[in-house]
């Protein structure tokens, strides 16, 4: 395999194995804030339950991030010095807004929210988990900006191949940005939901009866029931802005190969790029249609609208953009059905989590990831249906990689790989055994509050 | 913009001096807790939670400073950038590694089962090692020009231990200053024999730079600069000597002078860096490109002035603020 490819495929597993703790941090950090609000509020001691044992998930989490977001930082010198020398005028500063006003404002507090509580008088600890929740939202918020700006680059001009700011509101507010925000907070908003009620719905299949666990369980389910109509929503709003500023990549997403009216809606299929069409589809009538111009006839762009006349193909890979799509939509539909089953279950009767069907309990289970998947799948179909470009109509992939030896990428990329799979095992694993153990520390002594801080572990 | 005369001179030598400072303090904050993962094989294992303890909230930001450093030479020196990073590939692959592991291990070793704990102790160790490492193989090729020789190599390889032994020394002055009892005369024991190889370090890479290099030879050895710069070799020499008839003394009964070492360390740490910094101005890749040269567009450069300015005194404010909630000895971390 050539140096481009073994890059791209580099670059793709670094940030997706970093994307997964940001999407938890972002909205865990505003959840934990909610946890001890409610307990200022009410002091119920379930709350100070719920944050003692979601707080460690939150730094494990955060660590995860910040190392894996350093190898980030690196790479785009290491294997892809073209994008800063062509597009670096506009990343730059967006980058370093980025550290300054947000890596900076995380990373000090979270020191004080962690290891604090008993240092700080109450209220500088709750400003230290707003600094930390709001640091993270502004990470996102930067690198969303950056990211929109790749696909939608506006505010800008070219010169010697080098690309100039000529105005900033323009290049923050690109035309993607307020929706591929929006969509990615609701993302992690999802993502962190179904890990509460999952990783929650585990303790009490388990025997965890407390109130601890009821409480975050229906913040989970009550949370994921209320975002996920927003999210798909949003989703839509999404498409509809990419249908506008880049075609190919909703093309590729429909397996639409020809510019044409009434076009159906496949919901199953095998694009062919061989032969340029897609096989074996499943699909509705006239559905892709009316989804993307609202009416039957409505004319859908095809990706042959994408080859120049000597054959140069300019549209993304079709496979990948087409699968990653329907994956995320399928779980999508997945949270919705679950959750809204769940928050009808926990109403009836005021049965509140007793009245969860044991197979939903189960169900929740594996769903804690579902943010994971759902999240990637959407990421791919984005990144990949941006291609052949780095930055849409600017900078190709290919013009801006580096000139490193493959065989050097060869073998970083599988000493990459092979660390965030033992760490993704890892961290999986250590979610459940802390789930294990705060259960049985619960079942142990429920009325004696010693036991439960019997083993004293430095640096916990 | 044109407050200051041309921009496309002082931003870029703005930029410089942040790109300069934020290694710096890098290297300090970063460097002494390192340091302590580097000693780490050095400790009984109550120790070690206490080692961690002393770093457990200040790690995370020390490390925001490499990310600032690497993100102001993307920045404002992206030809540079390219240029760096690409040729220090693979030590830069081995080095994100290490912290990719070390960052982690504090978490793991702390949450998984107890009998995991010893292997993430481990990896903590080979995380900082790695890490350590690889920045002084990077600092000596870079002080070689980038160039790749056996000569280079070998001096690489020096630079790399030298970083190292400095990086365990200022973390066992921290120690000093953070700990107490036994522990705290072990982080004496280890400073008085990391000493030795600060020695050795700093004199190797004073010696070496301006032999390898006829203009950085030309920079020091010029009349009248030789005379103004023989206060940094000659602070330097004082300091050591202060620092080891310190160590001879410390641990003091009422632990009075324990902030000694490590203030004394920074110190040096400052001394030695600014000579570096001084032996390669103006350029960002040594003999190849000036920071002019590499600079970004200045209306770029100016926009991250700007926020910089406002910026970098919230940041210093509120990382003095960390330090003052977490002074005094280090206690076992928790949660409560």
């Amino acid at each position: 395999m050539d140096t481009l490819i073994l890059s791209r495929i580099q670059f793709g597993a670094n940030i997706s194995f970093h994307i997964l703790f940001p999407t938890i941090t972002i909205a865990l950090g505003w959840v934990l804030l909610f946890f001890k609000l409610r307990f200022s509020r009410t002091g119920d001691e379930k709350w100070v339950e719920a944050y003692r044992f979601w707080v460690k998930i939150f730094a494990l989490s955060f660590a995860m991030g910040v190392v894996s977001g350093i190898t980030m930082s690196f790479q785009f010198g290491t294997n892809w010095p073209g994008f800063m020398e062509s597009v670096g005028n506009i990343a730059g500063p967006l980058l370093a807004y980025e550290v300054m006003t947000a890596f900076f404002l995380e990373a000090v507090f979270l020191g004080i929210m962690l290891f604090g509580m008993s240092k700080v008088p109450g209220w500088l600890h709750t400003l230290a988990t707003f600094l930390v929740a709001f640091g993270t939202t502004m990470s996102a918020f930067w690198i969303l900006v950056l990211n929109s700006w790749m696909h939608t680059p506006a505010g800008f001009e070219m010169r010697d191949g080098v690309a100039y700011a000529t105005d900033w509101f323009a290049i923050i507010f690109n035309p993607s940005m307020p929706i591929r925000m929006t969509h990615m907070l609701l993302a992690s908003g999802l993502t962190v939901a179904f890990l509460l009620a999952g990783i929650s719905a585990f303790r009490w299949l388990i025997g965890d009866r407390s109130a601890g666990v009821r409480a975050t369980i229906k913040t989970g389910l009550t949370m994921a029931a209320l975002l996920i109509p927003i999210q798909i929503f949003a989703g839509d709003l999404h498409g509809l802005n990419t249908l506008e500023h880049q075609p190919q990549k909703i093309a590729a997403m429909e397996g639409n190969w020809e510019t044409q009216s009434n076009v159906p809606l496949i919901l199953f299929g095998i694009p062919n790029e061989e032969l340029r069409t897609t096989d074996y589809t499943v699909e509705i009538p006239n559905m892709a249609s009316i989804i993307l111009k609202h009416s039957a006839d409505g004319v859908v762009p095809g990706l042959n609208d994408f080859v120049t006349d000597d054959g140069t193909v300019q549209h993304p890979p079709v496979a990948p953009v087409f699968y990653a799509f329907r994956i995320m939509v399928g779980t999508g539909f997945a949270m919705l059905f679950l959750s809204w089953a769940a928050v009808f279950f926990m109403a009836r009767k005021r049965r509140g989590v007793e009245g969860l069907p044991k197979p939903m309990l189960y169900a929740l289970v594996p769903m804690a990831f579902s943010g994971w998947v759902a999240t990637l799948a959407g990421w791919y179909t984005t990144e990949i249906g941006r291609q052949p470009w780095l930055v849409q109509g600017v900078l190709s992939t290919e013009a801006a990689v580096a000139d490193v030896a493959s065989p050097m990428v060869l073998t970083t990329l599988i000493a990459y790989l092979t660390v965030y799979a033992v760490l993704l095992a890892a961290y999986i694993g250590v979610l459940f055994y802390l789930a294990r153990k705060a259960a049985n520390g619960e079942r142990l002594g429920p009325r004696v509050p010693v036991a439960q801080q019997a083993p004293v572990v430095a640096a916990e | 913009m044109t407050l200051f005369g041309d921009p496309a001179v002082w931003l870029p030598l703005a930029f410089a001096l942040l790109l300069g400072v934020s290694i710096l303090v890098y290297v300090i904050l970063d460097g002494f807790d390192l340091g302590v993962g580097v000693l780490f094989p050095f400790a009984e294992d109550d120790e070690k939670d206490r080692m961690i303890a002393s770093i457990g909230p200040f790690w995370d930001a020390n490390e925001t400073w490499l990310v600032l450093a690497v993100g102001i030479l993307l920045v404002a020196f992206p030809t540079a950038h390219g240029a760096i990073l690409t040729a220090l590939y693979l030590p830069v692959a081995i080095m994100l590694i290490g912290l990719i592991l070390r960052g982690v291990a504090f978490e793991f070793r702390a949450k998984a089962p107890a009998p995991h704990k010893a292997t993430w102790n481990m990896v903590f160790y080979f995380g900082s090692m790695m890490t350590s490492l690889s920045q002084g193989y990077m600092l000596g090729l870079y002080i070689m020009g980038l160039e790749i020789t056996p000569f280079t190599l070998l001096f690489a390889s020096v630079t790399a231990i030298a970083l190292t032994v400095a990086y365990s020394f200022i973390g066992a002055t921290w120690l000093i200053l953070k700990t107490d009892g036994a522990l705290q005369e072990k982080a004496v024991a280890w400073s008085r024999s990391g000493l030795w190889g600060v020695i050795i370090g700093l004199g190797t890479v004073s010696l070496a730079s301006p032999l390898v290099s006829p203009r950085i030879f030309e920079k020091w050895f010029a009349m009248p600069e030789f005379f103004l710069l023989l206060p940094l070799p000659l602070m330097s020499a004082a300091l050591i000597a202060l620092l080891w008839l310190a160590l001879k003394r410390l641990p003091t009964s009422d632990d009075s002078w324990s902030w000694f070492p490590f203030a004394a360390t920074i110190v040096l740490f400052v001394l030695g860096y600014f000579g570096m910094a001084y032996s390669f101005y103006p350029f960002v890749v040594p003999d190849q490109l000036t920071i002019y040269e590499a600079a970004s567009a200045p209306e770029s450069l100016f926009i991250i002035f700007i926020g910089t300015c406002f910026v970098l005194p919230m940041i210093l404010g509120y990382t003095a603020l960390a330090y003052t909630v977490f002074r005094g000895k280090a206690t076992s971390l928790s949660y409560e």
